[in-house]
């Protein structure tokens, strides 16, 4: 630290800088963030990260695959069911297991569920960050209609734990459909009540409009995916582009936008529910008939060799690298997570722009810090 | 004159933006139907959990106090945080043959991670999750619990 103070030139000494963070509501996490301020604009900001770094990758290394899955619930917690979801795609995809049709169906629509509730629990926390209180009543009033189809079906509400190499643990409950269907009918009325209360609010709009402008050959070298990089015209969904589960069955568009603001990045999540309730539409009434998980060796063993699956997680592009020796750990897991990428995009976008917008940039990023840290 | 009419429908449209974000809340206040929040701590009696809902292991004993563990350890290996123990003890049937009988099954709620696969691999269905979740206790020793009842027996019929 010493010689960092010593090294400031003439000009940083203008420098104001505020430590936001660890323990800051608008960070959503243990996310610290170090910001230069000159008067009230932002210079530079340096995230330091590693609070709630708990090592699942290392981890990872002395415990079987199936006991993989229940570490990445709680790495982005938010999208619980689709991180379990890219572990075993990837154990399949190594033992070459067929998987019917009924499995694939289910954890697309479960996917596809949890995709909507980040993005409720994303809007009601990205309203409250720019001082709308009631959002964040009504994101959770409408996500808990979720979190009860997946306390039904899966035991849990968050860390759901839904998924195990070769299909899913339960099958769907009898309620089921039937709940998926009424929860279907209910916020398709409800997700204009949101566009009333803040998409069309000129309070909202004119901290959102131009703010924190991301452009495409940036969103592409940062890397950034999820609805912040198609927010920029970054055509980057897995979904689409290397269909998983049974996504190649059904037709859905990729939502772009091309300005690259902070209201774009809000426009695309919320088209991103629109269109996740499409896709559940089109498969809730014919999930195939069929068993709900294919019969695994009692002691997996991949076979010696290098995998990687990408899923699209409601944040990006999820990728999960699995080298194995042949043992029933395996030799090294990597996982490319989407929220540790958008964070680097963060000092990028933010420069120039006032310390009221750097919340609305960093709300708008939607950065789940355990992701982050692993 | 235009930059004057354009300020005044600025703040028109403003206000009016605001308008209609009120009616949405304003139209709640009338509708007291619409209302979920439950009254928690005063709605116990008749709070009921989903039947799957992971609460936390528990060992289902029979009447006659009776279980279906047969210490074989399958849900020791498949644990990934080490919560379950199971102390077994070798016994004499009653056709005079040596046999594996569990002493005690420990089971180490706090730090148990719920991602059942104890319950989901036993192969004689011995272990279940009970819908209870108020685990607040005030002495950490507490979480740490025998599943087998004292007493209590291998039920007839599992092997």
């Amino acid at each position: 630290m010493e010689e960092e103070v010593k090294n400031i030139t003439p000009d940083e000494r203008q420098e104001y800088v505020i430590n936001m963070g660890p323990q800051h509501p608008s960070t959503h996490g243990v996310l610290r963030l170090v910001v230069s301020l000159k008067g009230e604009i932002v210079k530079n900001i340096e995230p330091h990260i590693g609070y709630i770094h708990r090592g699942i990758e290392k981890m990872c290394e002395s415990i079987t695959y199936p006991q993989i899955i229940h570490l990445t619930d709680r790495m982005d917690y938010l999208s619980a069911h689709i991180n379990n979801e890219a572990v075993c795609l990837n154990v399949e995809k190594a033992l070459e297991v067929d998987i019917p049709d009924r499995i694939k169906v289910i954890r697309t629509i479960m996917s596809e569920l949890t995709r909507i509730q980040s993005h409720q629990l994303w809007w009601a926390s990205f309203g409250m960050d720019l001082g709308g209180l009631t959002c964040f009543f009504y994101g959770l009033r409408d996500r808990e209609k979720i979190l009860d189809i997946f306390e039904e079906t899966c035991g849990g509400r968050m860390l759901v734990s839904y998924n195990c190499p070769g299909g899913v643990m339960y099958d769907i409950h009898p309620n089921f459909q039937k709940r998926v269907k009424d929860f279907i009918k209910y916020f398709r009325k409800i997700l204009p009540e949101y566009d009333q209360l803040l998409s069309g609010n000129v309070i909202f709009h004119e901290r959102s409009k131009g703010i924190g402008k991301l452009s495409l050959e940036d969103a592409i070298s940062y890397g950034v995916t999820g609805p912040t990089g198609r927010a920029s015209g970054f055509s980057c969904d897995v979904r689409k582009h290397e269909p998983y589960s049974a996504y190649d069955r059904i037709t859905f568009k990729e939502i772009l936008h091309t300005e690259g603001d902070t209201y774009s990045r809000y426009i695309a999540r919320i088209d991103e529910m629109w269109e996740s309730m499409n896709i559940i539409e089109q498969l809730i009434d014919n999930i195939p008939e069929g068993p709900f998980a294919v019969k695994m060796k009692p002691i997996i063993k991949l076979p010696e060799g290098e995998y990687y699956q990408r899923v699209e997680t409601a944040r990006g592009e999820l990728g999960v690298y699995i080298i194995s020796d042949g043992n029933k750990n395996p030799y090294r897991v990597k996982f490319r997570s989407p929220n540790f990428v958008n964070l680097s995009v963060f000092n990028h976008i933010v420069k120039g722009f006032k310390i009221a917008d750097l919340v609305a940039i960093g709300g708008s990023l939607d950065l789940v810090i355990p992701d982050i840290d692993r | 004159m235009r930059s004057i009419i354009n300020y005044l429908k600025e703040i028109i449209l403003g206000v009016w933006s605001l308008l209609k974000g009120m009616k949405v809340t304003g139209s709640y206040f009338f509708r007291p139907s619409t209302i979920v929040t439950q009254k928690y701590p005063s709605n116990r009696k008749d709070l009921v959990m989903f039947d799957r809902f992971k609460g936390e292991v528990v060992m289902p004993h029979n009447e006659k106090n009776e279980h279906k563990c047969t210490g074989c350890g399958i849900c020791e290996l498949n644990c990934p945080n080490g919560t379950i123990e199971v102390i077994s003890k070798t016994i004499i049937s009653e056709d005079g043959k040596k046999k594996r009988a569990i002493d005690k099954h420990i089971y180490r709620l706090g730090m148990c991670t719920f991602c059942a696969l104890c319950v989901k691999t036993c192969p004689s269905n011995a272990l279940a999750f009970s819908q209870k979740f108020e685990h607040a206790v005030f002495n950490r020793a507490l979480l740490i619990k025998t599943l087998n009842k004292p007493g209590s027996q291998l039920m007839k019929g599992v092997e």
